[in-house]
């Protein structure tokens, strides 16, 4: 029998916790949660709608929006759909340099997770300004592969836009050799952490069956220690020549998503290892010209993205725009079961809980 | 022993406290920026422009304006047409570059700054005089010709329209062509 009674916070729109515009309806009991209620919408820019007017190459710089800060693997969602709906081959080195974009992307995007989660557990600032020096480098890569930071517009349909210069090769072999050391040094720094194991252990738990039925994937879903990876289960690319693991967890909390990525970094990087062995020179980009027409059809193509699955369903009449285009953004599905995660659980761990899913405003909204 | 934690902590400190900084003192210092980087103010070669559109046609945003009459004292490559207005509104502008991997001329480049900060919407207009009197400091981004050249913006000086070069192979297609009209038949098979 409580002595208080249950009070109402608004959480969010603007909540720096919240990773975005996103707002929660709490109530609590005391410091306890009993109900909440995650409310979205106030980053909506109608993506989907927009698609339908723009042109299918056009539709590759939206995408860059959702997920801003895994842009290249948002890309390549997209055109992987695009080329399942007109057949079309890509390039051995096209194929290459996507997936070696692709993983350092999903370097970068678990850098910003692991940093901002320890920003929302109050270590403010400096291991994110630790977990931001080395996406600084990721950035500079692609900087040097397309122009850009942020909104890449890196591939298109048939391939990658134009060749990697020259002087990315020595950038990246020596971005290969320092990047081990760093996540061991975030690992020597933060896995060891008291303070951290205690707010993150054994918290929030999510099972398997929850995952499961609440169509979560990603890391939230692998740290219930089901083992599923789109990179494993239905390789895409060319996902199947390379040797690399999946990193599960055991309970599902709090700890167990934030360990994943660590692991999962390390994983990439092997990847990526692999990548700079077997590349070979030759043609980036199938001959598709630039406005054309796929035929009359649908196709859905789907990425692991760092978040979870990242899927693109495309509807074709045959015209030079999608007459459909769905997303199915991770960000949105794996918020789907916080309520389970959070209620009976304090204030403090919902800040938490927020920051080691990882979601992603622009994706959730679209 | 009571200490210790501090002293392993202070080792750190120590360590950090030699090395040399990761940020740089912005206005001053400026952190080396790739030639291929995509950035504001345009480079255009009116030399070069026929005024076909096909940057227009293909910017996702629209965002560019070009107004041209047949004929005309305007001396061009093509020398088609007489460009009259040739806007970019950079203030809508999202630096994609689809426009720059449409122009069948050469005649477009990404430009290589990143401080057109303006005091009005108004002014974040490039016009087409504007165009023309900046200096040329194209990005080599999708332009293969100005980077087997070497060219950084940074460091070099501007280049004119005959220096920056013409590909003459439509470099999306895979295999490069033998000779030059070889690509153009291969040109005319894509369209």
């Amino acid at each position: 029998m409580s002595l208080s009674e249950p009070i109402t916070v608004n959480v969010g729109p603007q909540h720096p916790s919240t990773h975005g515009v996103f707002r929660l309806r709490v109530t609590f009991d005391g410091e306890l949660i009993v109900d909440l209620e995650p409310v979205f919408g106030y980053l909506h820019r109608g993506s989907e709608k927009l698609a339908e007017e723009r042109t299918y190459t056009q539709v590759i710089t939206l995408t860059d929006r959702l997920d801003y800060v895994s842009s290249m693997i948002n890309n390549q969602a997209y055109v992987l759909a695009c080329e399942k709906l007109s057949e079309v081959q890509v390039p051995e080195r096209g194929s290459y340099l996507r997936t070696i974009a692709a993983e350092l992307q999903r370097i970068a995007s678990h850098l910003v997770a692991t940093g901002f989660l320890l920003n929302d557990l109050g270590a403010l600032a400096t291991p994110l300004m630790y977990c931001f020096r080395e996406r600084e480098k990721i950035l500079d890569l692609f900087e040097m592969l397309c122009g850009a930071r942020i909104t890449v517009s890196y591939m298109r349909v048939g391939g990658v836009f134009q060749d990697a210069p020259e002087d990315f090769w020595p950038a990246f072999k020596t971005f290969l050799e320092e990047m081990p050391y760093y996540i061991d040094e975030y690992e020597q720094f933060l896995v060891g952490n008291e303070i951290l194991l205690m707010r993150l252990k054994g918290g929030n738990t999510v099972s398997k069956e929850q995952a499961l039925n609440a169509s979560i994937t990603g890391p939230v879903l692998r740290s219930t220690g089901f083992s599923w990876d789109l990179r494993k289960v239905d390789p895409y690319e060319i996902y199947d020549r390379f040797d690399f693991d999946i990193p599960v967890g055991e309970q599902g909390d709090n700890f167990d998503r934030f360990y994943i990525r660590l692991q999962e970094m390390r994983e990439s990087l092997r990847i990526l290892n692999q990548c700079f062995k077997q590349i070979a020179p030759g043609p980036v980009r199938a001959n598709v010209p630039y406005l054309y027409r796929p035929p009359a059809g649908d196709a859905y193509g789907r990425v692991e993205s760092p978040k979870g699955e990242l899927g693109f369903y495309l509807v074709s009449d045959g015209g030079i725009a999608p007459y459909r285009c769905k997303i199915r953004s991770p960000s949105l599905l794996n918020l789907s079961a916080i309520k389970e995660m959070l209620v009976g659980w304090k204030l403090a761990d919902m800040i938490v809980t927020l920051g080691s899913i990882d979601i992603n405003m622009g994706e959730v909204d679209r | 022993m009571y200490g210790l934690g501090i002293l392993k902590g202070l080792t750190v400190t120590m360590r950090n406290f030699f090395r040399k900084p990761f940020t740089v003192q912005y206005p001053e210092e400026r952190v080396a920026q790739h030639p291929r980087f995509r950035g504001e103010e345009f480079t255009w070669y009116e030399e070069r422009c026929t005024g076909c559109a096909s940057c227009a046609k293909y910017c996702p945003l629209g965002i560019i304006k070009i107004v041209t009459h047949p004929g005309g004292e305007h001396v061009s490559e093509g020398q088609e047409y007489a460009i009259d207005v040739f806007d970019i509104d950079i203030g809508r502008c999202m630096f994609c570059g689809l426009c720059v991997e449409a122009c069948p001329y050469d005649a477009l480049f990404m430009g290589s700054g990143f401080e057109e900060g303006q005091y009005s919407r108004k002014d974040l207009v490039i016009t087409k005089d504007r165009l023309i009197k900046a200096d040329k400091k194209p990005s080599t981004w999708f332009r293969p010709q100005l980077e087997s050249q070497q060219y950084n913006s940074q460091s070099e000086s501007p280049v004119d329209w005959e220096n920056a070069g013409r590909e003459p192979w439509p470099y999306h297609m895979p295999v490069r062509p033998q000779s030059a009209e070889e690509s153009l038949e291969q040109g005319e098979e894509t369209k």
